[in-house]
Parts: structure tokens; C-alpha cells; sequence
């Protein structure tokens, strides 16, 4: 510890701090740009020169080191002097458009030119002008003379993106930010360069012009999309939601949010919007009112009970919706006799649900994650499925964590990776049956499982190895997995290795609920909390064998399910769908014959449960758009006009409080299955792979406009390993035709040596792709 | 153009000789004995890093840190890879003696170098060249290959278990890359900016490995301190002041080159050696060590010796021994505006001040020039370069203010009588 004193004030500090960390734990503000707490530090602004006791001359507070006896004074009139010079030089070339500047009001430049600045500029020379850049459709860089250089976004792209995008080209004052020549940028959590950015350089290209940022109110939320539960600052005005900035979480957002949280917002304002109840007759849509189209619902549904049974009706939750319109979507179906109720809409392995004995769940909170020595990607494209994730993770590749994967294609996942085994979806049972094996080995162990048909390669040694000698390591089964057909058997493999070499293990929760989902009881097995329940079906089940009524809510079938064919016919086969929506797509609209508007995340109150297990309120930020209800208001009427008991709540905080009073999350979660199994035999079919695109996870994102004009919304592509084209004698570059079952796509082929032999890539949830079958299925292609 | 007095370096070099720079030539003068001197006699490291310190050897970069002194802050026990890297980004205006040594006697850099690898337990040297001097870059890894097939570098250097490989590697003409750390960016293949310091490349250099880097000059003076000892390279300065001195000199003379010659010569004995002024005009003003140096008048400069004290206790510094000579023909409003023009070209754009404070005073000094100046303007260039000096992470900033406050300083009357008259008071004659 080091006795230090800043101006006057005496503290003691940890050695290897900088003089702006001491500052900052003794609520010393130094005024700063460059400086970032989670960038490297790089000097250049020189706002934050300071006057250290013995020092010839200023030193900067955010790379000086401290040392005992130190002294330093942030204001006095020679650190005041350096600073006010610095930020003369500031301003000499900055445009001073303010007027008309995005980041007015909200400008580190703009705040502290008024307590360091002068009122009137000594410069009289010509101001340099910058040419604005291209850097995509979310990040706008037309205004680049206001770049002051602090280089935040360059850091920001190398060291938390994972890739540098942004360089600063020339010398001197002809210095300027800018992409590399003809990219943009393309990095899935590049929005935060706009946070970053303290001038007006960055800004937000869909919000560019949309209005000042006093006009703004900031209310707390939490993202709807993946598993980690980002916390967002929503922005409002005029009851309209305007922007999505991050709210600080360390423990599961830092200070950064991906650009699926950050730009969604743009889909809650979509044309697409349901704004009345709409009921179908005579092939017609009718916009109606809530009285009549719940009149309908309840005489659907009890229609079809009575002629068909229960049992003919199924109920499909988006693992997106809030845990009290889960909670009370399954209390509605229960209390009404039905037993068919899922949440895990792209699971297609039902065995799961058979066996396991609590809410999925990672398997440890995300800190400890990022903490582990050796973490085992199973079946994660990362960086679609958890943007943000995959960056933390990268950070702690970087402080020593040994990253292994094993997946069914070879991304980029810009960071060092220690083992890898990539394999077709077919084989990657057997290649975690691998890693099992030569665990069992290292540790002289013994396992249940029948492993003679996993062959240990040297790579699987390896995983098995760094998992082994790791003082504490992880595994993580990622959407692949959990859509995989034997997803029951990666669990199994997982929990063995767990056992064997004492590695935690859990699954990265797809959507922002689904943790949610399994605790409020949206599961066939299983009630909330894990409570006992009369068994149902599951959605795989209910789409295979197809119902009579179905209950969405806030799903979008189509692109939720694992197999959209099966999920379209069994959809139109239906006597009747009844949509919670809050969006007319073009889908439901052709299945559905009654749409009830609800309320996305933004204009409801309710929770989330992420990944770790973590409930997490929040209120709406706006009122409800139009006719538009919270869907736990919907879902209480519901119960009520089918004279269900206990529907008497008042608001989401009453449905939550009922859930926790059945029990504490905390001991709901556990990934354990009561039985293990496995058949870890390769299989050579040609298979698909169909993902999620990052833009298509959800209701929300696959509308806002923004997103999908980035190159991760690009239209889907065949992509196969180069050997199995020539292998198919097919052509790269021309368009080939996959089919599965019927239907038939006829797409662009691309050859990519990071797929999997025996693989085809074809992504899922795209209107392109959606007459197609499951997502890992066989699938066969041909010359188009 | 080159014209050698003698001196430790140049001791016996035959300029005129093609071949001069040859192995077979160095050998020949005497060449390798030093090193051969220390693994023959097994020399301990320690040992030889204090013959350099008692040499009083300076650094011939500019700065005149002693050479010895940086050698022994190197970790000679850490572990892992350790590099010593020269400068010959040789990119000061009125320099050009390092270009003349490894175009002449570049064995003499060689082999200083592997003393210096030796000495520090580095495994790996880099010397980085200029981007403007290719032929330069060319003809050393000529030497360099002359070198290796010798057994002089790699693996099991003349028969020992001493191992030390030598790179060459050309910039591409950034002043900013002669910064020491800015050249390490460079070299490791990113934009050359300098780092902040602390750490310094001694214990954070090269690829994050302890590091010395030294000029051109000071490792070609190392051999003969090893084979003839610090004392004979001290005695042939003055105290404090060892060794010879290569001076690059420039301008107004008849005979400019590099003059390699005991520290502590006058300035009034250099300009002579350089043939005394052109067309016999008056002396105005030089610049003792390079463009980042403050100007002196003449008749200053004439009571002066050449070496680090006696500079500098006139207000200005031996800098890398550029002395560039000024007529009574000069406007010095206009040589400082060429001044300017460089550094403002030069400056690497990542501190606030300098990126901003090279341009200001350039355009002020510009419109001076040009018959616009205003009133006030002297005092505003005092004040930028004052928000300059010593507010940034290396020395170009201050580099840039030198210029403009000794011009100003002792020439103020050709600045205020432009500025008044909107006329020069020197009718400036390019030569």
C-alpha cells in the first residue's frame, strides 16, 4: 500500500494504480477523453495532465503510475494551465457545430470546453475538414472533422471487438479516423464505438437526427434477446422509444451491450406493429375489439375441447416473453385441463425434458465462467448466439483462460483457441464421447457409458487435458447443441465430464427467458419451480403429431421451431390459432385466425431470467401502443372468461410473487439429467446445419430496419466445405438447390472450408429458408 | 561529399575506395579484433559494459545519454528473449553521418553491435535504416551477408558458444520513427507512435522484451573502445565529453560534410576544416546539433566548442552533430518557416498538442512570411508552443518549439519588421 495525497486530500492505495485510478476511488474527477476503464491506456488526449510534486513538468493522470509520498494537484494553477492549453488545441480544428451536432448535450468535449475552454478562440486560421467515411448502416462517421483522435473507437474494435476495424490513418493534423479501405464495420457489438466516441464523430446512424438528447428520458430495462440478460437504459420520448443505450452491469454487460440490443429498438416502432385485436372470417382479416376477439378465443377454445379434447390443444411460448406471462400462460392451459405446454420452441430431442430434474441453467454465474481456467464450447456459433459473451470470453482467453471448442463449423472466433474439434453435426456426440473418453483415462476413472466407438484424436486429447488440469473449468453446450437431436446425450456427455474431471457444466441459454421459461413451469414435465404436474407433450411432439387449437405467444412459429415445414402444416391444419403478437407478420397472418395485440418488453412490466439464473425486473418504458395490453393482463382475462380460479391479479408483480412463492430459483436450477445415455456412433449422412442468424432470433430484431441491412443479415448462402463440393460435383459461386422432405431451396453456394465435412450450412428463421425442414436433419442437394 | 579528419570511427577509412566498406577492407584496419578480443579472453559481460561506461561514450542519437550507463540497465539476468536495436532512422534535418557509416565502415556498426549483444546476453539486434537511404539499407545487409558467411553472426560465433543474429529492416522515411519507441512500433510492423514511458524499452522494448537501443554512431564507436580501452576513446574528447564526434555539416560552406573530430574542438577549427564560408559572406546564425536544436548567432557560435557542455551552457545542444551553417543572406523568418513546415509534417498526430500545436505555429509563421502577420502574433507562438513543450509523450513537440523560440528569440527584429512592414528585412537568396 502506498501513502499518496491528491490535492490535499491523503490516501492510501494498492501499488501499480495510476494516479487517475486514485482520483477516482477519492471522487477527484480529472477531466479526460482518451482514458477508458476498459481500454488500454494511450496518452494522446493529454486533458488529464496533472501537477505531481517533483515532477519537472505535467505528467497525465490516466498512465502515471502512482508512488509513495506522491503529490499531486489536479487543479492547481499549473495542471490548470496544461489542461486549458490541451483543450484550446481541442477546439481549434473542431467544428463547433453543436447546433447541429448529434452528441450535443451529451458531449464530453461540449461539457468540459465550459470549465476549460475560453469563450472565444485565438485560432484565426483555416479549420481542417474531413471527408465522412462509410462504416455500415448503424455506425455514422459523416461528420469526421469533429474527431478530437482519442482513438477510443480504434481501441475499442482491437481490443473488445477482437478485430481492429477502425485505424487512424496520416500524420499529424492530417490525422484521421477511419475503417480500412472499402470495409466497414462489421463487428456484432461495434454500436459501442458510438458510447465511446466523446465528440460527435460516432454517432448512431438510426437515431441520427431523431431528436436532442435533453428531450430523452432514461429508463431502466433488460434486453429480450439472448441469455445474458444485458441491461439496457431505454430512451423515450413522446411515448415512443427513441434509443437503447447500456446500463453498467459488471457482472453481465460491463458497459457494453451488442448491436442486437442497441438497435432492435427500431422493430417495437415497425409498421408491422398489431395495434387491435384482428379476428379471421370468411378468409378476411377484421380488426375488432378486445371484447369480441376474446369471446372468440374462449369459444375456440373450448370448442375444440369439447370435440376434440384437451389434449388436442397445445400452448407454444416464445422463451422471449416475460417469466410472468410464462407463469401465467401455463397456469391458463393447466387450470383449463391442458397439459401440452412448451417454451424450448427449437428443441427437438423431448427425451430432455423427461430427464431433467430442474431449470437448465449455465451451470455457474457468468463471472465464475469467465473466471474458469478451461472452458469447453460445445455446439456455439458464439458470436451470432452471444455477442457479448463471446467478447468476455475473449477477455479471459486473454488474462489465461484456455479456450476449447468443439462445433460443426470453424469460425472466426478471433481469439486464441486452444483445442478444437469441428465436426458434422452427426459426429459431434461421438467427439464429445472423445473428450470423455480420454478424460476417463487421465483421471484413471471409470464411466457407465459405452465409449468403444470414440476413437481419441489428438485434439480431443487435448481438450480433455486442459479440462483436466485446470483449477477450475467449464463446459457450455451453445444452441447447436440444445437444438441438436441429441441434445439429451451432449447433456449426458457433458455432465459425465463434469463428473469425471470435476468441470462445471450448463448450457448458454438461447433467449433472454428461457432460463425463465423452465422456472415458470413452461414445460411439459415440469411446473413452476419445478413443481409436479400432469405430464404433456412437448413442442417437438405437438408439431409432429399435430393439434387441433394452438395457443402462441409471442412466437413466430415459422422461424422459432426447429422445423418450420412441420411447423407451418401442423399451424394450417389447425381448426384454430390463436396469436399473442405483438407483430401481423406475413405468416400469421396466412395460419392464424385470431390476433391479440400484446405488448413487447418495452411496453410491459416483468422479468427475465438470464442465463445464471438471475431474475431480472424491469417496468415498461412506454404505455402500450394502441389497443395493444400487457400480455399477463391478456392472460388474466383469459383465465377469468374461462371461469379459471386464481386469476385475480393486479399487476406482473402480483403474478411474480405467486411463482416465488412456490420456491427460490436458486435451488430450481440444475442441469443434472436422472439418467445418462449416449450413442456415441458417428453417422456419415450428409447432414444440415441450420442456425439462427443473429437478426432472425426473435420478433423484435428480425424488424428493426437498421440490423437488417448489415452484413450479418445477409441472405442466406449453401455453404459446404470445398472437398464435398467437388466430392458432389457441384460449382461454387452458382446457385444450388437443398431440399428436405418436399420442399425444395434454391440458394447461392458458397464454398467454405470452415464447415464441417458432410455438412451443409444453411441458415434457419429466414423467410428464404423457412420451407425447409429441420435444422439438423439429413438434407439433400443438387445442381440448381 | 564526405570528408573525414580522423576519429575513432573513420581511423584509416579510405572513402575513395570502392571496397572500403568491405569485410576484407575492416579486417584489414584492424576490424573484429575487439570482438575477437573479448570471446578469445572470455571476457566477463560486466566487464566489458564498464570499459564503455569508463570510456564516457555519450549517445550520438541527440540526447547524449551515456552509453554505458543505459547498457547496464538492461535485466542481463531475465529469462526470456532480450534485443538490442539500432537507430539508424537517421531522419533529422541536417543529419546524414549515419548514412556515411554504413556506407563506408559498416562492419564497424556490426560489430559493435554483436559486443553490445554479447554485453547485454541479447540473442537478436535490429538495425532499422531510414526509408529514404535504400542504397544505404542495400549495402549493409551486403555487409550483413559478408558477416554471417564469416561465422561473425548466427549460431557459435567464431567457434564459441556465443550466439547473436543481426536483422536489417528499412522504414520508410517517418521522422517519427527515429523516436526510440515509435521505431519499436515500427519495426514490430504497426504505425510508428511513440509509447509512454515508463516502461521504458529497457525492461518493456521490442515485442515487450528488455530492450537497448542505441544510435549508429555510438555502436560504431564501441570496437575501438573494447580493443584500444575506454581510456584512449575518453582522452581523445575532453572530460566528461569522451571520444570523437562525427558533425554533419551543412550550408553555407565550402565544403560540407561529415568531419569526425575530438569533442571539444571550436567551432571556429570545424568551420575551417569545412573550407570557411561560401563566397566569403558573413556568418549569421548556425544550428549546432540538428533542426530540433536552438539556433545561436554566429559570433555566439565562434567562442564555442564542439561538445556537449560547451553547447549546451549556451543555450542550445549538440544534438546528433548537424551544424547547419547560415549566411547574412538568410531570412530567418523563412528558414523557421521551413522549419515549421517539417515538423508540422512530421508530427505523428497522437498527442492533442503536438498535432495541433505543429500546425498553428506553421500557419502563423506562414502568414508572417507572406506579409500577414498581425500584431500580437510573436507573443502567440510563445504561448502555443509553451501549451507544447513538455506536455506530450515524446520530445517532437518540444523539438518543434525550439526552433520557433530561439528564432524568434535572437532574430526578433526580422520577425517584428515583417510583421510591421509586411516586408522582409533579409531579402532571402535561395542558394
Amino acid at each position: 500500500m502506498l501513502e499518496i495525497e491528491i490535492d490535499g486530500k491523503k490516501l492510501t492505495v494498492n501499488q501499480g494504480i495510476t494516479i487517475m485510478d486514485a482520483a477516482h476511488t477519492a471522487g477527484t474527477h480529472i477531466p479526460h477523453f482518451c482514458y477508458h476503464k476498459k481500454l488500454s491506456i494511450a496518452a494522446n488526449c493529454r486533458m488529464c495532465l496533472v501537477e505531481v510534486e517533483k515532477a519537472p513538468k505535467p505528467l497525465p493522470a490516466c498512465a502515471t503510475p502512482v508512488t509513495d509520498g506522491m503529490k499531486v494537484h489536479t487543479a492547481s494553477p499549473l495542471a490548470k494551465k496544461a489542461q486549458a492549453g490541451v483543450m484550446e488545441f481541442l477546439l481549434i480544428n473542431h467544428p463547433l457545430d453543436c447546433p447541429i451536432c448529434d452528441q450535443g448535450g451529451e458531449c464530453q468535449l461540449q461539457d468540459l470546453a465550459v470549465g476549460y475552454g475560453n469563450s472565444s478562440s485565438r485560432y484565426q486560421e483555416e479549420k481542417r475538414a474531413v471527408v465522412g467515411k462509410d462504416m455500415g448502416p448503424l455506425v455514422s462517421a459523416e461528420e469526421m472533422s469533429r474527431c478530437i483522435h482519442c482513438t477510443r473507437c480504434v481501441r475499442f474494435t482491437e481490443e473488445i471487438g477482437g478485430y481492429q476495424e477502425i485505424g487512424m490513418a496520416n500524420r499529424s493534423e492530417f490525422s484521421e479516423i477511419l475503417p480500412f479501405l472499402g470495409k466497414t464495420v462489421n463487428s456484432e457489438i461495434s454500436g459501442n464505438v458510438i458510447d465511446l466516441c466523446p465528440v460527435g464523430a460516432l454517432t448512431s446512424k438510426p437515431f441520427r437526427y431523431a431528436t436532442r438528447a435533453w428531450e430523452l428520458s432514461r429508463r431502466k430495462s433488460v434486453s429480450p434477446h439472448d441469455g445474458l440478460g444485458s441491461n439496457l437504459i431505454v430512451q423515450v420520448k413522446q411515448n415512443q422509444v427513441m434509443r437503447v443505450l447500456p446500463l453498467e452491469n459488471e457482472d453481465i454487460n460491463e458497459c457494453w451491450i451488442a448491436d442486437r440490443d442497441r438497435f432492435s429498438y427500431e422493430g417495437l416502432n415497425s409498421a408491422e406493429r398489431l395495434q387491435k385485436p384482428m379476428i379471421k372470417f370468411d378468409g378476411k382479416w377484421h380488426e375488432t375489439d378486445w371484447q369480441t376477439a376474446l369471446d372468440y378465443v374462449v369459444k375456440g377454445l373450448n370448442g375444440v375441447a369439447n370435440d376434440h379434447g384437451k389434449d388436442a390443444i397445445g400452448f407454444l411460448a416464445s422463451p422471449h416473453s416475460t417469466t410472468e406471462e410464462l407463469y401465467l400462460a401455463q397456469k391458463l392451459a393447466r387450470s383449463f385441463g391442458v397439459n401440452n405446454i412448451d417454451a424450448a420452441l427449437r428443441r427437438s430431442d423431448k427425451r430432455v425434458a423427461a430427464a431433467q430434474q430442474g431449470a437448465l441453467w449455465l451451470g455457474s454465474s457468468i463471472v465464475e465462467l469467465l473466471a474458469a481456467k478451461s472452458v469447453l464450447m460445445v455446439g456455439s456459433t458464439q458470436r451470432q448466439e452471444q455477442p457479448l459473451l463471446a467478447s468476455r470470453l475473449r477477455q479471459s482467453v486473454k488474462k489465461g483462460m484456455a479456450l476449447n471448442v468443439i462445433h460443426t463449423s470453424d469460425d472466426e472466433l478471433l481469439t486464441r483457441i486452444n483445442a478444437k474439434l469441428i465436426v458434422s453435426p452427426l459426429a459431434l456426440v461421438n467427439a464429445l464421447a472423445q473428450v470423455l473418453k480420454a478424460a476417463v483415462e487421465i483421471k484413471s476413472a471409470s464411466t457407465t457409458l459405452d465409449l468403444s466407438a470414440a476413437n481419441v484424436g489428438a485434439e480431443a486429447r487435448a481438450i480433455a487435458d486442459s479440462l483436466c488440469a485446470a483449477e477450475s473449468a467449464a463446459i457450455v453446450l451453445g444452441n447447436v447443441a440444445q437444438h441438436h437431436p441429441a441434445f439429451a446425450e451432449l447433456l449426458s456427455l457433458a455432465q459425465e465430464i463434469g463428473r469425471v474431471t470435476g468441470a462445471r457444466f450448463g448450457i448458454a441459454a438461447e433467449a433472454a427467458n428461457s432460463v425463465g421459461a423452465d422456472i415458470a413451469g413452461v414445460n411439459p414435465q415440469r411446473g413452476p419451480l419445478g413443481k409436479t404436474v400432469s405430464a404433456g407433450i412437448g413442442v417437438s411432439e405437438m408439431l409432429a403429431a399435430p393439434r387441433k387449437a394452438y395457443v402462441l405467444l409471442n412466437s413466430e412459429i415459422e422461424a422459432d421451431a426447429y422445423n418450420s415445414q412441420q411447423a407451418v402444416a401442423a399451424m394450417k391444419q389447425a381448426a384454430t390459432v390463436i396469436a399473442l403478437t405483438a407483430f401481423k407478420g406475413e405468416a400469421l397472418l396466412d395460419y392464424a385466425d385470431v390476433l391479440l395485440p400484446i405488448a413487447p418488453f418495452s411496453e410491459t412490466a416483468g422479468s427475465f431470467v438470464n442465463m445464471e439464473g438471475k431474475l431480472q425486473p424491469f417496468n415498461g418504458v412506454v404505455r402500450p401502443l394502441g389497443e395493444t395490453r400487457p400480455a399477463w393482463k391478456v392472460l388474466r382475462v383469459l383465465g377469468n372468461m374461462l371461469n379459471l380460479s386464481g386469476f385475480d391479479f393486479n399487476s406482473a408483480e402480483d403474478v411474480r410473487a405467486e411463482l416465488l412463492a412456490h420456491g427460490d430459483i436458486a435451488a430450481a436450477l440444475n442441469n443434472q439429467l436422472t439418467s445418462v445415455a449416449a450413442n456415441v456412433v458417428a453417422d456419415g449422412t450428409l447432414v444440415r446445419i441450420g442456425e439462427v442468424p443473429m437478426y432472425q432470433a426473435d420478433a423484435i430484431c428480425r424488424r428493426a430496419e437498421s440490423l437488417q441491412k448489415t452484413a450479418a443479415a445477409a441472405a442466406p448462402v449453401i455453404a459446404l466445405n470445398p472437398q464435398d463440393i467437388a466430392k458432389l460435383g457441384l460449382e461454387a459461386g452458382q446457385p444450388a438447390i437443398v431440399s428436405q422432405g418436399e420442399a425444395e431451396v434454391r440458394l447461392q453456394l458458397v464454398a467454405d472450408a470452415a464447415v464441417a465435412a458432410g455438412a451443409v450450412r444453411v441458415a434457419a428463421a429466414h423467410p428464404a429458408t423457412q420451407a425447409l425442414g429441420g435444422l439438423f436433419e439429413p438434407i439433400q442437394i443438387k445442381r440448381g | 561529399m564526405a570528408v573525414f579528419v580522423n576519429g575513432v570511427i573513420f581511423e584509416g577509412v579510405d572513402t575513395a575506395a570502392p571496397d572500403c566498406w568491405r569485410l576484407e577492407a575492416y579486417m584489414a584496419r584492424g576490424g573484429y579484433q575487439a570482438l575477437k578480443k573479448i570471446l578469445d579472453n572470455k571476457i566477463p559481460q560486466e566487464d566489458v559494459i564498464a570499459e564503455v561506461k569508463n570510456s564516457g561514450l555519450r549517445g550520438r542519437g541527440g540526447a547524449g545519454f551515456p552509453t554505458g550507463l543505459k547498457w547496464s540497465f538492461m535485466p542481463r539476468s531475465f529469462p526470456g528473449d532480450k534485443y538490442v536495436v539500432c537507430n539508424t532512422d537517421e531522419g533529422e534535418p541536417g543529419t546524414f553521418k549515419d548514412r556515411d557509416i554504413i556506407v563506408y565502415n559498416p562492419h564497424a556498426l556490426i560489430e559493435g553491435m554483436i559486443i553490445a549483444g554479447y554485453a547485454m546476453g541479447c540473442k537478436a539486434g535490429y538495425n532499422y535504416i531510414h526509408g529514404e537511404i535504400f542504397e544505404a539499407y542495400e549495402l549493409f545487409e551486403e555487409a550483413l551477408d559478408e558477416a554471417r558467411k564469416a561465422g561473425l553472426l548466427g549460431q557459435n560465433i567464431l567457434g564459441t558458444d556465443f550466439s547473436f543474429d543481426l536483422f536489417a529492416h528499412h522504414g520508410y522515411g517517418a521522422y517519427i520513427c527515429g523516436e526510440e519507441t515509435a521505431l519499436l512500433e515500427s519495426l514490430e510492423g504497426k504505425k510508428g507512435q511513440p509509447r509512454f514511458k515508463p516502461p521504458f524499452p529497457a525492461s518493456f522494448g521490442l515485442y515487450g522484451k528488455p530492450t537497448t537501443i542505441n544510435n549508429t554512431e555510438s555502436f560504431a564507436s564501441v570496437p575501438f573502445i573494447i580493443r584500444d580501452g575506454g581510456q584512449k576513446f575518453l582522452e581523445a574528447g575532453k572530460p566528461n565529453n569522451g571520444g570523437t564526434k562525427l558533425f554533419s555539416i551543412s550550408g553555407h560552406v565550402n565544403r560540407p560534410g561529415n568531419y569526425e573530430i575530438p569533442l571539444g574542438t571550436p567551432f571556429a577549427t570545424l568551420l575551417e576544416m569545412a573550407g570557411g564560408m561560401k563566397d566569403g559572406k558573413k556568418l549569421k546564425a548556425v544550428i549546432p546539433g540538428g533542426s530540433s536544436a536552438p539556433v545561436l548567432p554566429g559570433e555566439v557560435m565562434m567562442e564555442l566548442t564542439m561538445d556537449y557542455d560547451s553547447i549546451s551552457k549556451a543555450g542550445s545542444m549538440l544534438g546528433s552533430g548537424a551544424v547547419i551553417v547560415m549566411n547574412e543572406d538568410v531570412c530567418m523568418v523563412k528558414a523557421l518557416e521551413r522549419l515549421a513546415y517539417f515538423y508540422h509534417e512530421e508530427s505523428c498526430g497522437q498527442c492533442t498538442p503536438c498535432r495541433e500545436g505543429t500546425g498553428w505555429l506553421y500557419k502563423v509563421i506562414h502568414r508572417i512570411a507572406n506579409g500577414e502577420g498581425r500584431d500580437g502574433d510573436l507573443e502567440l507562438l510563445e504561448s502555443v508552443g509553451n501549451n507544447m513543450a513538455g506536455r506530450t509523450i515524446c520530445a517532437l513537440a518540444d523539438a518543434a518549439v525550439f526552433p520557433v523560440r530561439s528564432f524568434t528569440k535572437h532574430f526578433r527584429n526580422e520577425f517584428e519588421h515583417l510583421i510591421t512592414h509586411k516586408k522582409a528585412l533579409v531579402d532571402h537568396k535561395w542558394c
